[in-house]
């Protein structure tokens, strides 16, 4: 009967794990050794500056220890989304740390590179054979028109298994690859070695989150897992953690708009009938996984649109009087600063430039705006409010120059129940005001329909 | 009673850029009958706490968890995006922890 093993390493590459933990998960001789580097997770920075978000010293020393482990045991290790955005940049990043320390090590194998990144003239060809379906609502956010992708500075296809397996088959040791769904770096190798679909790809779900779907989870750390044909076992290697039926299935859950159905290339994972049974102490066995092709293949498409400039300023406000009246204040502080901007600035607030208050302490946070808007204000005034204020411009330089008017003004802004000159927000900082970065939203909710798996992702084998 | 008197967890995060999914796992099936009879969790409830078409609201009670999971557009568009505030899509759910449920016992 085909047994498949799988080690993950960890759910985030540069999230770290304990080398003891891989070196357990190792000497349970798995096939190979995955990990996954990226996600939309953390925003659209990454995608759209092309950086990317690990330092180069916590995604080293991941590394190392993977590819040390792979090449002790001469089993593959698939890294998928590499460099968190998985564009060309971000991919050029990680390729640049495994041949550094492939040298530094002594180690040598044959590197797959699979890009996934898309030329906007690519895109635009999809857009007009009609190849691209929006998820969304039509005209809802993530609407991808010409004029969406006219505005995007980045995009990527996100790959299923089958780039994986040509790398394999093509003899890689190591496979790098862009933007990938998490599971098709788990799910290539046991489909290749005939693990039924089913079984392959919820295994893979749950190893792409490393020790995740454990019950108590202190730090990031491997997962291991054994697949047959007819079900899948998983066990973190680390002894002192424990998945249970429970744990399992509760973190199907996490991160999935649908809790039985999850959307891969090619298919959907359908784990609605799936039975999880305790296996051992700690470990846990699943049957029941099925896997629904669609008739078309298709991979979701990601991109990020430059939207400015940010400044920002931060401080407090401690005033109850202040604090009372802060709608009023911050209306008076708003005219003010459009204003003073447009007549020494020559900038028009709405056109050139965006501004936003976040109170922390009444309604910064999304939800306690939403919960606020329901229910009522808070039953007593706080007695402080973190005010952020919150400018996106063109430029820094534009962005730089607002937010100094714009916290000067609320600084002095006349305070009615008061006579005389006053100052109103406590500044942590000097200076009072912070270069936010470039700012970035993302710009596609669709997937595109591919005429082959390998469509849109090129591979480059090089021996290290 | 209080949601959070309910549950062992709430939570939401991002599922993709653009839709925010609610996890709440009951203590025991018990609380989830409980709180699924007393039918203030509901499509409506999530409609109007974010302002979002009800018809975009799907609720899932999930038996074998005593769980359940909800899922909406983000409200703020693209996470990450000038109208956001809440990259990871994370603390959406706090108006929910304190809301009553069902009745005391």
């Amino acid at each position: 009967m085909v047994e498949i093993r799988a080690l993950a390493a960890t759910g985030m590459l540069g999230t770290g794990f304990r080398a003891a933990s891989l070196a357990q998960g190792l000497r349970q001789r798995p096939c190979f050794i995955g990990c996954d580097a990226g996600s939309t997770d953390a925003g659209p920075y990454y995608l759209g500056s092309g950086r990317t978000k690990s330092s180069p010293d916590a995604t080293r020393r991941d590394l190392r220890l993977m590819l040390e482990g792979a090449r002790a045991y001469r089993i593959p290790l698939l890294i998928g989304s590499g460099g968190y955005g998985g564009a060309r940049r971000h991919v050029a990043e990680v390729r640049e740390l495994i041949v550094g320390l492939a040298a530094e090590a002594g180690l040598h194998f044959r590197l797959a590179v699979i890009e996934s990144e898309m030329e906007p003239a690519k895109l635009r060809e999809f857009l007009d054979q009609g190849r691209l379906r929006p998820l969304g609502p039509a005209g809802g956010p993530g609407h991808l028109d010409h004029t969406a992708i006219d505005r995007s500075t980045r995009m990527v296809a996100v790959m299923g298994a089958e780039p994986f397996q040509a790398a394999l088959q093509s003899g890689a040791d190591v496979v790098l690859a862009g933007r990938a769904s998490d599971a098709a770096v788990y799910a290539a190798y046991p489909l290749r070695a005939g693990i039924p679909e089913g079984v392959a790809w919820h295994a893979a779900k749950i190893l792409e989150c490393g020790a995740a779907s454990v019950e108590h989870r202190p730090y990031p750390d491997c997962m291991f897992a054994w697949l047959h044909e007819d079900s899948f076992t998983i066990e973190p290697p680390n002894e002192s953690l424990r998945a249970t039926p429970q744990s399992v299935l509760a973190h199907t859950l996490y991160e999935n708009p649908d809790p039985f159905r999850l959307l891969e290339p090619g298919g959907c994972v359908d784990t609605s009938q799936a039975a999880y049974e305790a296996w051992g102490a700690r470990g846990v066995m699943v049957r029941g996984s099925r896997f629904e092709h669609h008739d078309r293949y298709t991979v979701k498409v990601e991109a990020a649109a430059r939207v400015g400039y940010r400044a920002f300023t931060f401080g407090g406000i401690a005033d109850p009087l202040i604090l009372r009246s802060l709608d009023a204040f911050l209306d008076g502080v708003t005219t003010t600063i459009a204003e003073k901007t447009e007549a020494s600035l020559g900038l028009v607030m709405g056109r050139d430039f965006s501004l936003r208050y976040l109170r922390y302490g009444l309604d910064g946070v999304p939800g306690t705006a939403a919960g606020r808007a329901v229910e009522g204000g808070p039953p007593t005034a706080p007695r402080e409010v973190g005010l952020v204020i919150d400018v996106i411009a063109g430029d820094r330089e534009h962005a730089l120059a607002i937010i100094t008017v714009a916290y000067h003004t609320a600084l002095h802004y006349q305070v009615p129940a008061w006579t005389g000159l006053t100052s109103n927000i406590a500044f942590p900082f000097s200076p009072p005001y912070f270069d936010g970065g470039e700012v970035f939203e993302f710009t596609s909710n669709c997937v595109a329909e591919l005429t082959s798996p390998l469509e849109l992702f090129p591979m480059e084998l090089l021996d290290v | 009673m209080k949601l959070y008197q309910t549950a062992k967890l709430v939570r939401s995060k991002n599922a993709g850029p653009f839709t925010i999914t609610f996890d709440i796992i009951f203590t025991d099936h018990g609380a989830c009958h409980l709180v699924r009879a007393g039918g203030r969790l509901d499509a409506e409830l999530f409609s109007r706490l974010y302002r979002v078409p009800r018809e975009t609201v799907r609720v899932y009670w999930i038996e074998a968890l005593h769980a359940v999971k909800v899922s909406i557009p983000r409200p703020s568009g693209s996470a990450g995006g000038p109208a956001d505030a809440d990259v990871y899509g994370c603390q959406w759910y706090a108006p929910l922890v304190e809301l009553e449920v069902a009745p005391d016992p």
